[in-house]
């Protein structure tokens, strides 16, 4: 024991040290770039706040979700014509948006065809036999290996391996960053830009639909109360799906502004820690609550980068969860708690 | 609710039709606009200089006479086979496989032309895991039929079976285990087909501060064995150029490098070595060069593959590249590239020679486990990489470092 | 492994009937001494497999010893998990946090790239596992108190997030502290207990260079392991029957009624959790002992989530169904390898393994579709007499309304 007493001033020694003017140096650099990968965590953290909200279900499969968007969206780019070549295509303004738009159209698509097939195929079997929660949960793993797995062998023997395999797609670059203003020192590119702006439009739209049209009255109503909801005549099960589509949709959205940023980041196993982090921004945030998402992404990525800064750049993953331990210890259901049954109609 | 959903997929309708018009029209021009393509498809990794431990320049010996694992085709031999342990499933399979595929390659040539003497090699998995290598190892040794090993291949895997091999005796011949500390167990049966990082971080180190004159590097590293050691040999081998205030660490699987990025621009230094694999070097130069660094980026062995320039594109031009193995000769690369359908990839080549070595062994008429050990202690030829010849503790005597460029 | 067939796959609203349910409530009246009786020769079945060596089911492209040494720790994390998750209802996600402390708990003390090494110092290093065993159960079961403390009071999904985030914690710990814990180059050496030295077998039968002479040292891992894990089913079997284990059943099934009721739920809680760890630190240690090489990347939260999925493949709550859970998350991936042919029919057993995490997902939906609550599902035995009621029963009617059972469903939605 001794020895163990004598060896413990290593850890005084500065381990963790606190490099103070790296992060007052880069502050507002270090802030746009948290934005926006926090943008985009907000994106895929309302996937999984809309169906916990719904089904009180973490659907851990979400970022195999996000994962095949991020594919759907390269597909769809390669049957506009695009060749993966490592190098920036310049088409124009309008015309890159049009292809991103297209893009975008194709993730969405797959990603919602993913979401809404996993929860026919997975989910509503158990929901049927009333399964206890912990067999979803199961189910969502078992999916989440199946969607990594079928990417990782499968999707290569189906596509003469121009998709999948183990290594990461050659990237398709349309959008080449460019510093387009200087903020306080921080230098804002048009991807920053895009992404961010494109996350705000979607999140807004998304919070829109649940607030203001009638399958967001739907979605609301089976949050609060299943069963009388149903008895209003309101079909549970096409909620679940509705929800399940919206889900994936932002998620293949989020692929696209993902794979904007990262252009190497499409491999079969690239969704899984995004999806951990993105669930850990809806709980900060209170799940169940989209403002929450939003709010719990933003911070989760401002906040990784800013402890980057502070302890070093390998401490990003544990500067996120203790702050959602700390958070959650002061106010046991984030941020703004969890409320999607009950935001303002 | 019915008339909402008609007036929505109305809607929805008119988007996706508008959105296919578009792309129908570009699919005419886009041909005409990929203004970018100029570079990038044709960059790949080029052989640039040999070095020795103090960073100069030696003069390839050339691998003319490289040993062909095909013989003189008269061999016979019966009842013996190899065996490759490494990861073959998992996130780290794509270096198992190159080294699988560089392996049966050497055996393909040699069971082609030796109709007498068919050596099949037994593939082990490890997933690059410790603990399921301990499942592994005890089947290997237990195949008495297998009378060489070629693998361990991470060196972490090696660590926790060393010791099974050794007590039984099986030759154990590693195409990728850099880690120093391995030849320094004592066992006899373990030889490292390459240099080892305290060999290549100093080689490399000296060549930036000597040839390259960087005065200022920003060492940034990943959380893996190789990662670890390489950056610490690499660091100290630098000396007063490597800039601890802007040393970063990243985790295996990272894909987005933010902070690191504005750290190391913030640094303004003169390079940044990455210690660590492809998968995030390529999208950490990516990022550099997109957040505006122009610093020289170096890299090393886990870095160097087809997959780097692949992935990095445009960003990977010009990046300084280290490995201990050397250049795939024109003629492996096609060979592998016609078997496998893919390119061979980092340590194949280590692995075809590796491969031979042992083939040689059992074409010279051994049979045992005993007898490929003292072959391959004894062995002093060239092959398609380097020069082999191991010292008593089974590091390779003459261990040079190749530079190549991406260009 | 109580010899229950699989029964009719129903769903609970209708909770008996099938031969599972007749052969459980058979087993369940028998005295305890008969089930012991029963109880030993199954034990002892189970050790003598990797003697035995039966041919389909020992593996072929692993050793069937390192894959039953592997089962016998995720049969103790299992167990341990169980009394977390399926006893008191806690989800915990970052359960492999636990593993990795007692695994690097063993690995700081005898390591000698450890700066904690004791081995060269005054320990010796055929002691030195057993020596720290203890530390490492103590160790874990104290972090377990650290991380239960402020994080019990959140409840259901809150907990599974940040129990996530803790394992996650420990293994960034593990590779960030680098000049404590040897960082991602992990510590190697550590030390294993050197028993039965012979000619054959110079450095004992735990060492990993005992492989030419069966029985291999998988196979004394997994008889260590064993014989730990009956001591931990005894000693959780009577806790499970005493007071802390209704008051564990009556949190899972509704934690405010529990407190109503007067149950002390925080304090309760934290004794699952910290029992849970120390179970967990227990098989950690037994990691270390037979790899002899720790590295974080061996602790990630994939490994939870297999542990999770014992526990509820197995049926949360049933200590022994989730043992054959572990059997099956362990074994499964490890059939295929190497098998040339399977009952006669020739297959690629190698290219099927390249698949395994594909079936193995594949499995899990299935099994979760048809077998919602596990393969072995808990039947709650509360009551003080329910043995006595049990005979009654069985004496009434084969079987008929024997206890009024609490279903393990909780909230799932219908």
């Amino acid at each position: 024991m001794s020895a163990l007493l004598l060896a413990t001033p290593v850890l005084a020694d500065g381990v963790i040290g606190f490099n103070v003017d790296a992060l007052a140096h880069n502050f507002w650099a270090l802030t746009v770039d948290g934005l926006t990968y926090g943008a985009i965590y907000a994106l895929v953290a309302t996937g999984y706040t809309l169906v916990y909200g719904v089904l009180r279900l973490i659907n851990f499969a979400h970022s195999e979700v996000f994962m095949f968007g991020m594919f759907g969206q390269y597909a769809t780019l390669m049957l506009l014509g695009f060749a993966p070549s490592g190098n920036a295509y310049s088409e124009g303004t309008l015309l890159t948006i049009v292809y991103l738009g297209i893009a975008m159209l194709g993730g969405m698509i797959v990603s919602g065809g993913t979401a809404v097939g996993l929860e026919r195929v997975a989910y509503r079997p158990l929901r049927k036999r009333g399964a206890p929660s912990l067999a979803f949960l199961i189910t969502a793993i078992g999916a989440s290996f199946v969607l990594q797995e079928f990417v990782h062998f499968i999707l290569p023997k189906l596509t003469n391996n121009e998709l999948g395999g183990a290594n990461a797609q050659q990237p398709i670059v349309l959008v080449v960053p460019s510093v387009q203003f200087t903020f306080l020192g921080a230098s804002v590119t048009n991807i920053e830009l895009i992404i961010v702006a494109a996350a705000l439009i979607l999140t807004f739209a998304t919070n829109q639909f649940i607030v203001a049209t009638k399958f967001g009255r739907g979605i609301r109503a089976v949050a609060q109360d299943p069963v009388t909801a149903t008895l209003m005549g309101v079909s549970r099960e096409r909620i679940i799906m509705l929800t399940f589509l919206i889900g994936g949709v932002l998620a293949g959205a989020a692929a696209l502004l993902y794979t904007l940023r990262v252009p190497n980041g499409i491999i079969y196993s690239g969704g899984f820690i995004l999806g951990i982090k993105a669930f850990t921004a809806a709980v900060l945030g209170g799940i169940g609550n989209l403002r929450g998402a939003l709010l719990g992404g933003l911070l989760l990525g401002v906040m990784e980068l800013y402890g980057q800064a502070l302890f070093g750049t390998e401490w990003r993953d544990v500067v996120a969860f203790v702050l959602l331990i700390l958070v959650l210890m002061f106010r046991p259901t984030g941020i703004l708690g969890e409320s999607l049954g009950r935001a303002r109609a | 609710m019915r008339r909402t959903s008609s007036r929505m997929a109305g809607v929805a309708l008119v988007v996706v039709a508008g959105l296919a018009v578009a792309g129908c029209s570009s699919k005419s021009n886009s041909g005409s606009t990929d203004t970018g393509t100029a570079g990038g498809g044709s960059l790949s990794i080029q052989p640039l200089v040999q070095i020795d431990q103090s960073g100069a320049e030696v003069k390839s010996s050339g691998s003319t006479d490289a040993a062909n694992p095909a013989g003189d085709g008269k061999a016979t031999c019966s009842g013996v086979s190899l065996a490759m342990a490494g990861a073959l499933t998992g996130p780290n399979a794509a270096l198992g496989i190159n080294i699988l595929n560089g392996a049966k390659l050497a055996l393909k040539q040699h069971n082609d032309a030796n109709p007498n003497c068919q050596v099949d090699i037994k593939q082990f998995d490890t997933e690059g895991d410790p603990q399921k290598a301990t499942q592994v190892a005890p089947s290997i040794v237990s195949d008495k039929s297998i009378i060489g090993l070629l693998g361990p291949a991470f060196s972490g895997e090696t660590k926790a079976t060393g010791q099974v091999f050794n007590q039984n005796g099986l030759l154990s011949l590693t195409a990728s285990a850099t880690n120093p500390d391995l030849t320094k167990n004592g066992w006899n049966n373990f030889f490292r087909g390459l240099a080892n990082d305290a060999v290549q971080g100093p080689s490399v180190a000296k060549y930036m501060v000597n040839t390259l004159k960087y005065s200022k590097v920003c060492v940034v590293q990943d959380d893996s064995d190789y990662g670890v050691g390489l950056a610490e040999q690499i660091t100290q081998g630098l000396g007063s150029a490597a800039d601890s205030s802007c040393a970063a660490k990243v985790k295996t699987g990272d894909k987005d490098f933010s902070a690191t990025v504005q750290i190391v621009k913030s640094a303004n230094a003169d390079a940044v070595f990455y210690a660590g694999y492809y998968a995030e070097a390529a999208p950490f130069v990516s990022q550099l060069r997109s957040g505006g660094v122009k610093s020289a980026f170096v890299s090393a062995d886990g870095t160097n593959d087809p997959q780097f320039v692949k992935q990095a594109g445009a960003a990977s031009k010009d990046a300084y590249l280290s490995c201990p193995c050397g250049p795939a000769p024109d003629k492996f690369a096609a060979d592998y590239k016609a078997q496998f359908n893919v390119d061979s990839g980092v340590y194949s080549v280590e692995a075809y020679d590796l491969a031979t070595i042992m083939l040689k062994g059992i074409d010279s008429g051994i049979k045992d486990r005993a007898g490929l050990i003292d072959y391959v202690k004894n062995y002093d030829g060239q092959g398609l990489a380097r020069h082999y010849k191991w010292n008593a503790d089974g590091e390779l005597a003459s261990a040079l470092i190749w530079i190549y460029q991406v260009k | 492994m109580t010899g229950t067939a699989i029964g009719k796959p129903r769903t609970a609203d209708r909770p008996h009937g099938g031969t599972g349910d007749r052969v459980r409530l058979w087993w369940d009246a028998l005295p305890r001494q008969t089930q012991w009786l029963f109880g030993i020769p199954a034990f002892a079945l189970v050790a003598a497999l990797p003697v035995l060596r039966p041919p389909v089911l020992t593996t072929v492209g692993t050793d069937f010893g390192g894959v039953l040494a592997q089962f016998g720790m995720y049969a103790l994390l299992a167990v341990g998990l169980n009394v977390v998750v399926g006893q008191a209802g806690l989800l915990d996600l970052g359960y492999v946090g636990f593993y990795a402390i007692g695994a690097y708990t063993v690995a700081l003390l005898t390591s000698p790239n450890s700066p904690w090494n004791l081995t060269d110092d005054w320990l010796s290093r055929s002691w030195g596992w057993l020596f720290a065993l203890p530390i490492a159960i103590a160790i874990t079961a104290v972090s377990g108190l650290i991380l239960g403390s402020p994080t019990l009071r959140l409840r259901g999904d809150y907990l599974a997030i940040v129990t996530l985030g803790f394992g996650e914690i420990v293994r960034l710990l593990a590779d960030n502290l680098s000049d404590i814990t040897g960082g991602g180059r992990g510590l190697s050496s550590i030390a294993y207990p050197v028993v039965g030295t012979s000619e054959k077998r110079p450095f004992g039968v735990f060492s990993a260079g005992n492989t030419q002479h069966a029985p291999t040292y998988g196979v004394w891992w997994f008889w260590l392991s064993l014989i730990l894990l009956a001591i931990t089913l005894i000693l959780i079997g009577n806790l499970e029957r005493s007071r802390v284990g209704r008051a564990w059943v009556s949190i899972r099934e509704d934690e405010d009624a529990a407190e109503i009721m007067g149950v002390p739920t925080f304090r309760f809680k934290l004794w699952a959790f910290v029992i849970g760890a120390s179970i967990g630190g227990l098989s950690g240690a037994l990691y270390a002992g037979q790899v002899q090489f720790v590295v974080p990347s061996s602790f990630n939260v994939i490994n939870s989530m297999l542990f999770l999925c014992a526990v509820v493949l197995g049926g949360q709550g049933n200590k022994l169904g989730v043992i054959a859970g572990a059997f099956i998350v362990v074994y499964l991936p490890n059939f295929f390898l190497g098998r040339t042919s399977l009952l006669g029919i020739p297959i690629d057993g190698n290219t099927i393994a390249n698949y395994k995490y594909l079936f193995f997902g594949l499995a899990l939906i299935v099994l979760m579709i048809f077998r919602p609550q596990g393969l072995f599902p808990a039947r709650q035995k509360l009551l003080t007499y329910g043995r006595e009621l049990y005979v009654a029963a069985r004496r009434a009617a084969g079987y008929g309304k024997p206890a009024p059972e609490p279903t393990t469903e909780q909230g799932g939605a219908s």
